[in-house]
């Protein structure tokens, strides 16, 4: 599979297109503050079960489609203004985040934001504000939680403001969890964080996806890692897909592996080289 | 050398020759204190949860208390009039978030800073409109509080205690206890302090913000409420009582403008500070200081530190 012209972005890829998907981008358009355009088309699908990743330099948009998604994006003055989106078959664009995480789709931010102040128990217990079943069921779900994460249990009474890096992603994913979604938007959870506890956050998160069924849709800037847990993938460069397929299939691709992956069977070049290769294979295609 | 002598040695020989006065101005300083904390509570509430600084909290104070005596004069029975007033201020903290914060959410804070000062006039001339401009009296006991006075024979002397102070100072400490267990027990309390923490993330867990600032807002419209019945009862209830607002500023200025606790402990200095340097201190200036030593305060910690003594800094690392 070869890069897709930038300027066309494909629809939903034939193999997912048969599938019961949870999600559904089409040719998403993000203004920030009326001025500065950030996505200019961008499509993707999540199918039902899924991990999806959408990889990409800093800039290209990875953020920002997720926040579209759930539409956290209002709450930063940017807004979708053409496309839609589709959440198990319904529109999603104007449902407040509130509404979103109530019907199942939750954003696990970039950076991770766990409330500091609040202990890490609290911050569990946050994340089940939007719902209704009683106390017994949240405190199952808790317990949930601190099996996939032992480590939060030993740190249930810190505060989040003092726990480790990892510890504290695990905190968000946890706090996200117990809102019982059926989608999580997982941005860049490798951020920051040394390659082991990557490693066994990848783990979880793929435990999870087997055993709860959570669907993911996950922005990764460290696509070595991502396209070993993803089964699809989504290449972003500058607001566009320019590049979608199978993870094994993205894994293998000569450009994926020079530009994201560092690894180059013609050797190594400089970085202004590599640039140059890339904007004259753009212009080629 | 006598000036300093004045300054420096006569009040201390004075505090220790009629410590029953101590008492008494030190009394007096813990109950206007505690009601400088729960004015700046309302101001730290709103301002923690939705990074707006309520310029109308004050008038709040004064509608609140215009409200209850209000329903009291058309003919409503007191405890009534009492829910009616918890009642109007619940409109009040719904019509706001649906009106000002909703429609200006994301602008810089200096529009809704100033938005907050359309809601104090606004809330000026609806209240004269509706209840009237001229002066009222507190419906005190209507509202079964206690009137009248203790006098204490303590120290060599006599402390008066006027029963309504008793009162205030009991309400306020239940109704601090009460926020401190909403806060940190309840589940739209946990949420109140997620926001307070970072309303990106609290948003991003489904927090609805909308609800957060309706409560908030009722939560200090009680508070405004309760402060209002009691500065009303030592006074009367009149668009002056707004004045009083503005020495909540000296407190949060002391006290940290996102600290619960700090109000509590920058509104006791304050309240103490004043009446001591009034009482002791006063007759070498000719009086008066009580009006302006809370700012003076203000000014000081200003320079030395800016964040108060409970504000952000400090809690980042505790």
């Amino acid at each position: 599979m070869s890069a897709t012209s930038s300027t066309a972005p494909s629809p939903t890829t034939p193999e997912t297109a048969e599938k019961d998907l949870i999600l559904s981008v089409n040719n998403i358009e993000v203004i920030y503050d009326h001025v500065i355009l950030v996505l200019k088309g961008v499509s993707l699908s999540v199918p039902r079960r899924g991990i999806v990743a959408i990889l990409g330099a800093n800039g290209a948009g990875k953020t920002t489609t997720l926040k579209a998604i759930s539409n956290l994006l209002h709450a930063e003055r940017g807004e979708v203004t053409k496309g839609s989106i589709e959440f198990e078959g319904e529109r999603i664009e104007n449902l407040s985040p509130n509404e979103l995480v109530r019907r199942g789709c939750i954003q696990v931010l970039e950076g991770r934001h766990c409330f500091g102040h609040l202990t890490i128990e609290e911050n569990l217990l946050t994340g089940a504000f939007t719902r209704k079943d009683g106390s017994a069921a949240i405190k199952e779900d808790m317990e949930k939680v601190y099996n996939y994460f032992p480590r939060l249990r030993e740190r249930r009474t810190a505060m989040a403001g003092y726990t480790s890096g990892g510890e504290q992603q695990m905190c968000a994913i946890g706090r996200a969890l117990m809102s019982r979604p059926k989608m999580i938007l997982l941005d860049e959870p490798s951020m920051g964080l040394a390659p082991q506890i990557v490693e066994e956050i990848f783990e979880i998160v793929q435990d999870l996806n087997a055993k709860e069924g959570v669907s993911f849709l996950l922005a990764e800037q460290n696509t070595n890692m991502a396209l070993r847990y993803a089964t699809y993938g989504y290449i972003l460069e500058t607001g566009r897909v320019v590049m979608d397929g199978e993870a094994k299939m993205l894994r293998e691709n000569e450009d994926v592996k020079e530009f994201y992956l560092g690894i180059s069977e013609s050797g190594a070049r400089s970085f202004r080289n590599v640039k140059t290769y890339k904007r004259r294979k753009r212009w080629l295609a | 050398m006598n000036l300093l002598h004045q300054i420096f040695v006569e009040p201390f020989l004075f505090m220790g020759e009629a410590p029953d006065l101590l008492l008494q101005v030190l009394w007096e300083g813990f109950v206007s204190g505690i009601l400088y904390a729960l004015i700046a509570l309302g101001f730290v509430l709103i301002f923690k949860a939705s990074g707006v600084f309520n310029f109308a909290q004050g008038i709040m104070v004064v509608f609140a208390a215009l409200t209850l005596v209000g329903f009291y004069a058309m003919g409503v029975p007191a405890i009534l009039s009492l829910a009616l007033a918890i009642g109007v201020m619940f409109l009040l903290a719904v019509t706001v978030e649906r009106v000002v914060l909703r429609p200006l959410v994301n602008q810089p804070d200096i529009i809704l800073f100033m938005a907050t000062f359309g809601i104090t006039y606004f809330l000026i001339g609806f209240g004269e409109l509706i209840f009237g401009g001229e002066p009222k009296q507190m419906i005190t006991s209507q509202l079964m509080l206690p009137e009248g006075r203790t006098n204490l024979e303590i120290a060599g002397g006599f402390v008066t205690i006027q029963h309504i102070d008793i009162a205030a100072a009991a309400i306020a400490v239940v109704m601090i206890a009460t926020l401190g267990i909403f806060f940190s027990k309840t589940r739209i309390g946990r949420a109140l302090r997620a926001v307070a923490d970072s309303h990106k993330a609290a948003l991003s867990v489904g927090i609805s913000l909308n609800q957060i600032w309706v409560t908030v807002w009722f939560a200090a419209g009680i508070v405004a409420l309760v402060t209002g019945i009691m500065w009303g009862a030592r006074s009367d209830v009149s668009f002056a009582l707004q004045i009083i607002a503005f020495k909540a500023l000296p407190v949060l200025i002391l006290g940290g403008f996102t600290s619960i606790p700090g109000a509590i402990v920058g509104g006791l200095i304050i309240g103490f500070g004043e009446k001591i340097a009034e009482f002791y201190w006063g007759p070498l200036v000719g009086g008066g200081i009580e009006s302006w030593f809370a700012y003076i305060i203000a000014l000081i910690f200003l320079v030395f530190r800016p964040q108060g003594l409970f504000g952000e800094k400090i809690i980042e690392r505790i």
